[in-house]
């Protein structure tokens, strides 16, 4: 299907040159600080985009991704500083400071965890189904808070940022654009998933669950599945964001990241492509100019998100692009 | 383990499960009579835990701290649902949780602005100091005694409003189909506010009580939030009973678990891992009691006929 030059397909553009401007502009100026501020919005996009697969496209509203996104953050961090100490990681499985081995690794923890999640939470739907999920992040988020092993309620430090191969990690720039080839990957997931015959399923489930049972297509395979691609894509962002900081602590599971991560979604627009990185470049400018005038930045923070949900219903790419069409 | 300490750790859970109801009361009958999921319920704990500190500290009286509680509670409720809450009512769920995500941020920075970051401090009255002797030796607090029978109270009290009143026919009236009811000649954006108000004032009144036994801050009521959507999860949201029956399940095995799964793996591990493979399982056992509820009832145990 051939698709003419949209305002949503400007949009998107616009805001991916942006996203890849300002770090070099910032190299320019000798200000790594915006280098960080932009990875930080790609990691974050890059976990909303994640949400997004679940939410936008399955409809299922998860109140647990930050057990996800953390997992995928431990994941690194551990293996991290096993190899750091140069121990092996348990029954002499070796560990590992190379990026794309730790990425696999929390892809498949996250993917092997969401597993028995969502076969267990889709069983419920609704506010159930938002509870469920949100219990089970707890679960996992006092299973971290009481690790000693790993910092337990403080979290652990990564000494030196995990590598990859052909590029300096160290420096802001090459990390950046890690972060960032792997967002546009992620996007380029989320599209093809939306406009294949598995993503046409998956919201013909959300649209009417009882239609597509009737139609002979049971809907949890696939809303389990979509659940599972979804959890996958936040751990990896996980993963980064640990990097990022060189930390990884119990904060990135608890449930107020959870609902951030509801947040970067629903103000970027949910179920649009560009969505989660419109909402999250907007969060994180929000949070950086509102915490450079006032302390209390979150008092403003609440006020904006809540102008929002009350009044752009569309989110960002709402106003931005219009209303989505259904076609 | 003496059975003294065993019926201390129960009346413990006790005490936890009926402070637990009082929020999860107002909770379920928010989303079971407007549909409404409410996170901001915890920030209404928090009013009512602030307005009793300041109260008491200024009158030197507990007792009209807890009036006083009341009231910024359910006024705080009030106004709220005229300001948002209402305009919410025929979102879907997504638009609420976020909403009153929003407004959490809003109350808990907003408490911070105005009454710092420091904890307030709030005495138990002299009336309810002491201690009661306990079956067996031992002695029990009397004021968690009193809590526990605050709850027995206002447990009896919602059953009589709900069956017995006009107010709480129409609130079952509600519950069952808004429409008709509207179109019956009750007013009913005026009930929903009432409603609010009823639910804030209970989670109002719980943050009160407990903060005579913890400090009074910002933050405190996100914990106890989370607790009570468990309760009304596991009790099917809507059902007061449900809420109940949850809230003293979940007080009494996250009391219980934390005094008995440490002493009970210390028969198979060394001392040092058993409490703390023990204390991890009993902070995760009430979320693992919920995920097994509700895979086994996904509507919950009281499960409401919608």
């Amino acid at each position: 299907m051939r698709q003419a030059v949209t305002r949503e397909a400007i949009a998107n553009t616009s805001l991916a040159l942006i996203l890849l401007a300002v770090p070099f502009a910032a190299v320019a100026m000798a200000e790594p600080f915006y280098v960080t501020l932009a990875t930080r919005i790609a990691v974050l996009a890059l976990a909303a985009v994640g949400l997004n697969i679940a939410l936008g496209l399955g409809g299922l509203v998860s109140f647990g991704h930050a057990a996800f996104f953390g997992l995928g953050g431990y994941a690194a961090g551990i293996l991290a500083t096993h190899a750091f100490n140069a121990g092996p990681l348990f029954l002499g499985i070796p560990a590992t400071t190379s990026m794309p081995l730790i990425w696999l690794v929390a892809i498949a923890v996250c993917g092997l965890i969401a597993l028995p999640i969502g076969a267990i939470s889709l069983r419920t739907s609704g506010v159930y189904f938002i509870m469920i999920t949100l219990a089970f992040a707890q679960m996992i988020y006092y299973f971290a808070i009481s690790w000693p092993a790993y910092g337990g309620e403080d979290g652990f430090s990564i000494y030196v940022r995990n590598s990859f191969p052909g590029l300096n990690t160290a420096q802001p720039l090459p990390f950046f654009l890690i972060c960032y080839g792997l967002l546009l990957l992620a996007l380029a997931l989320f599209r093809s998933l939306r406009g294949s015959r598995f993503g046409a399923v998956l919201q013909a489930a959300r649209q009417n669950a009882t239609r597509l049972a009737a139609v002979g297509i049971p809907p949890f395979r696939i809303r389990l599945a979509a659940f599972v691609i979804s959890a996958m894509v936040t751990g990896l962002a996980g993963a980064l964001f640990a990097d990022l900081n060189r930390f990884a602590s119990p904060s990135m599971i608890s449930w107020h990241m959870s609902g951030e991560l509801l947040v970067l979604v629903i103000l970027g627009g949910k179920g649009r492509l560009f969505g989660p990185l419109a909402g999250t470049m907007l969060y994180v400018l929000l949070e950086y100019a509102l915490g450079g005038i006032t302390e209390r930045w979150q008092f403003f923070l609440g006020l904006i998100l809540l102008g929002v949900v009350l009044f752009a219903r569309g989110g960002l790419m709402g106003l931005f692009a219009g209303k989505e069409r259904h076609g | 383990m003496s059975i003294a300490l065993l019926i201390e750790q129960l009346l413990n859970g006790l005490q936890l499960g009926v402070m637990l109801f009082l929020m999860a009361a107002g909770l379920t009958l928010i989303f079971g009579v407007m549909g409404l999921i409410n996170l901001a319920h915890g920030s209404l704990y928090m009013v009512g835990a602030f307005a009793c500190a300041l109260t008491a500290t200024a009158t030197g009286s507990f007792w009209i701290g807890l009036m006083a509680s009341l009231a910024a509670a359910a006024a705080a409720g009030a106004v709220v649902e005229i300001a948002v809450i209402r305009r919410l009512y025929e979102r879907d769920h997504l638009d609420q949780v976020l909403a009153t995500f929003a407004l959490i941020l809003i109350f808990s920075e907003g408490a911070r602005w105005l009454f710092g970051s420091f904890p307030l401090y709030l005495d138990i009255p002299p009336l309810l100091q002491g201690a009661v002797p306990l079956p067996g030796g031992g002695q029990y607090q009397l004021y968690r005694l009193a809590i526990i029978g605050v709850g027995i109270l206002v447990a009896a009290g919602l059953y009589f409003l709900i069956s017995r009143t006009r107010l709480g026919m129409r609130i079952r009236a509600g519950e069952s189909d808004r429409e008709m009811i509207a179109a019956l000649g009750v007013d009913i954006s005026t009930l929903y506010t009432v409603v609010f108000a009823l639910g804030a004032a209970l989670a109002g009144l719980a943050g009160a009580m407990v903060g005579a036994l913890q400090s009074v801050q910002v933050g405190m009521g996100e914990p106890v939030l989370i607790l009570a959507f468990v309760v009304i999860v596991i009790g099917g949201i809507g059902s007061i009973k449900g809420a109940l029956f949850g809230a003293v399940l979940v007080g009494v095995v996250d009391t219980m678990g934390r005094f008995v799964l440490p002493q009970a793996l210390m028969l198979m591990l060394p001392p040092s891992q058993a409490a703390l493979v023990g204390g991890a399982l009993a902070s995760m056992l009430i979320y693992i009691v919920m995920a097994l509820i509700l895979a086994f009832r996904p509507s919950g145990l009281f499960a409401v006929q919608s």
